[in-house]
């Protein structure tokens, strides 16, 4: 009984501090011209080159969704469209938007975190301090800024790598034909869908730079203490990302 | 000129400083020394800000750090320069771009002024050739001489250097002393340097403040060490074989 009571002090000081945290990170940048140089380079090093692996990652998901539906729902009362407009949604609602950006949370989420455990240990952070810089609002906020305007040019990146990658099965593995996916992909096309994934992964985006940056910015010790702290930084994005993925479904389509 | 007033400081239950009082001067090289854990680092984060004392007062010539707003302390901070125990460059700079970092944040000059300036600066400390050099890519008394270039680009009122010597060879750590005294005088700075070298008391000592358990033990020049009678400052000081023949000789050229 006093442990849980004990964890959940921990917890709310965790809120606590996360909060604090937040309130010095958005506030006005010394110089906004190195704010900018700052917020292209996070561009290039979080999103950009991050372009790669979602496209990878999402052309073979797109792929194999196409042909677990075509094998499992296999059936002459199944209209021939269905693989693709299930594929489709599948991509456009879950995978483009949730999925990959937990996938994210580990790439760019672990990156965030060690660069700035890292920047504490090595006190370049009290460097910035004894400058007179607000060290959180120099270093995270170009972060949560890159990161909220990248992400939903990557999730649109990753629902068109997605329908690649089902294309890809009709026109060499010869699964179906090409045309029935094509109709099945327009079939009952809901704009709002596309609109749903994006405002989610805008939210993401923020969990993904924010909590990451806070388990990095505020490690305590040595190496060990960077490892752990980027390890708890993707677990605690990971959960927070499928919580808000719950709330905001049901609040963007209930 | 800093001076440190009834200065407390504890974390919990445990007094880590205990009534610090004390006067840095300008233009010299002042030296707060003492053993790991008699609680130097503390004193040396309370003054530069990093930690905030539980009751005292810090006056940097007459102002008052502890009482001011954020924004003057934000101000204060822009004469203040620090050279930390790890350098702490910013890794994914060049040497040039370290050195001119204080200069985009905070200076209206042209990108060639400020180029300039940063070049100066690193000619002072003898290392315009590293200029295009990343951290990783120079030696640890490079680093360290960066770290200076980088502190003195603002020209600050009052240098801050915590441990500058660790992890450097006796050589290298002299040049690193000579540098920041002779920087100290031409600049007319409060330098505040925390160490436990013994080289560094003996070669720019010229205020030595001896920490003990937290509390201010002894206080006077790198001359005075020869002749105290303070049992704990003689057992820090003189702890090895070395500066104990080094202590037995002055004190033969005292009396002869």
């Amino acid at each position: 009984m006093q442990t849980n009571i004990r964890d959940m002090i921990k917890a709310l000081k965790t809120v606590g501090r996360y909060i604090i945290l937040m309130n010095r990170t958005f506030s006005r940048p010394e110089r906004m011209r190195m704010f900018f140089k700052q917020y292209i380079k996070e561009i290039e090093q979080l999103g950009i080159n991050s372009i790669g692996i979602v496209l990878l990652i999402s052309f073979f998901i797109g792929a194999v969704i196409t042909i677990q539906i075509k094998l499992n729902i296999e059936s002459p009362w199944m209209p021939r469209w269905t693989v693709g407009y299930v594929t489709r949604e599948i991509m456009l609602l879950e995978f483009s938007s949730s999925i990959m950006c937990l996938i994210l949370a580990g790439k760019v989420g672990s990156n965030i975190a060690s660069e700035l455990g890292t920047m504490r240990i090595t006190q370049q952070i009290d460097a910035l301090e004894i400058m007179g810089i607000n060290p959180a609002c120099h270093l995270i906020l170009p972060k949560i800024a890159a990161l909220v305007t990248i992400i939903p040019i990557l999730v649109t990146f990753s629902i068109f790598a997605g329908i690649i990658g089902a294309f890809a099965t009709c026109w060499f593995g010869g699964i179906m034909m090409a045309s029935d996916l094509e109709y099945g992909l327009q079939y009952m096309f809901v704009e709002w869908f596309v609109w749903c994934g994006i405002i989610k992964s805008l939210f993401f985006a923020f969990i993904i730079a924010s909590v990451s940056a806070f388990f990095g910015y505020t490690v305590e010790g040595g190496s060990i203490e960077v490892g752990k702290a980027s390890t708890d930084s993707v677990v605690t994005s990971s959960v927070l990302i499928l919580f808000a993925d719950l709330v905001l479904t049901k609040l963007l389509m209930g | 000129m800093i001076e440190v007033k009834g200065l407390y400081k504890s974390f919990e239950d445990k007094d880590v400083l205990k009534d610090i009082n004390v006067t840095f001067e300008n233009g010299k090289t002042n030296l707060i020394i003492g053993q790991s854990g008699s609680g130097k680092t503390v004193l040396m984060k309370c003054i530069v800000g990093l930690l905030t004392p539980n009751k005292g007062e810090l006056l940097y010539d007459t102002r008052n750090f502890l009482t001011m707003s954020k924004n003057e302390k934000k101000h204060l901070r822009r004469e203040m320069g620090m050279i930390f125990q790890s350098a702490a460059l910013f890794d994914s700079m060049s040497v040039l771009e370290n050195v001119m970092f204080p200069l985009n944040m905070f200076s209206n000059d042209t990108l060639r002024d400020r180029q300039r300036r940063a070049l100066s600066c690193l000619e002072r400390v003898n290392l315009t050739e590293a200029k295009d050099k990343f951290p990783g890519e120079i030696s640890g008394g490079m680093q360290k001489r960066v770290a200076i270039a980088r502190s003195i680009v603002l020209q600050p009122q009052y240098l801050f250097c915590d441990e500058p010597n660790s992890g450097l060879d006796p050589k290298t750590s002299l040049v690193i002393d000579e540098l920041i005294q002779d920087i100290t005088r031409e600049y007319n700075m409060t330098t505040i340097i925390n160490t436990h070298d013994m080289n560094s008391v003996m070669g720019i000592g010229e205020k030595i403040i001896f920490i003990f358990d937290g509390h201010k033990e002894w206080e006077g020049t790198k001359d005075d060490i020869f002749t105290s009678p303070n049992t704990r400052l003689n057992n820090f000081v003189f702890a090895s074989d070395l500066f104990q023949k080094v202590k037995e000789a002055e004190v033969q050229n005292i009396e002869g």
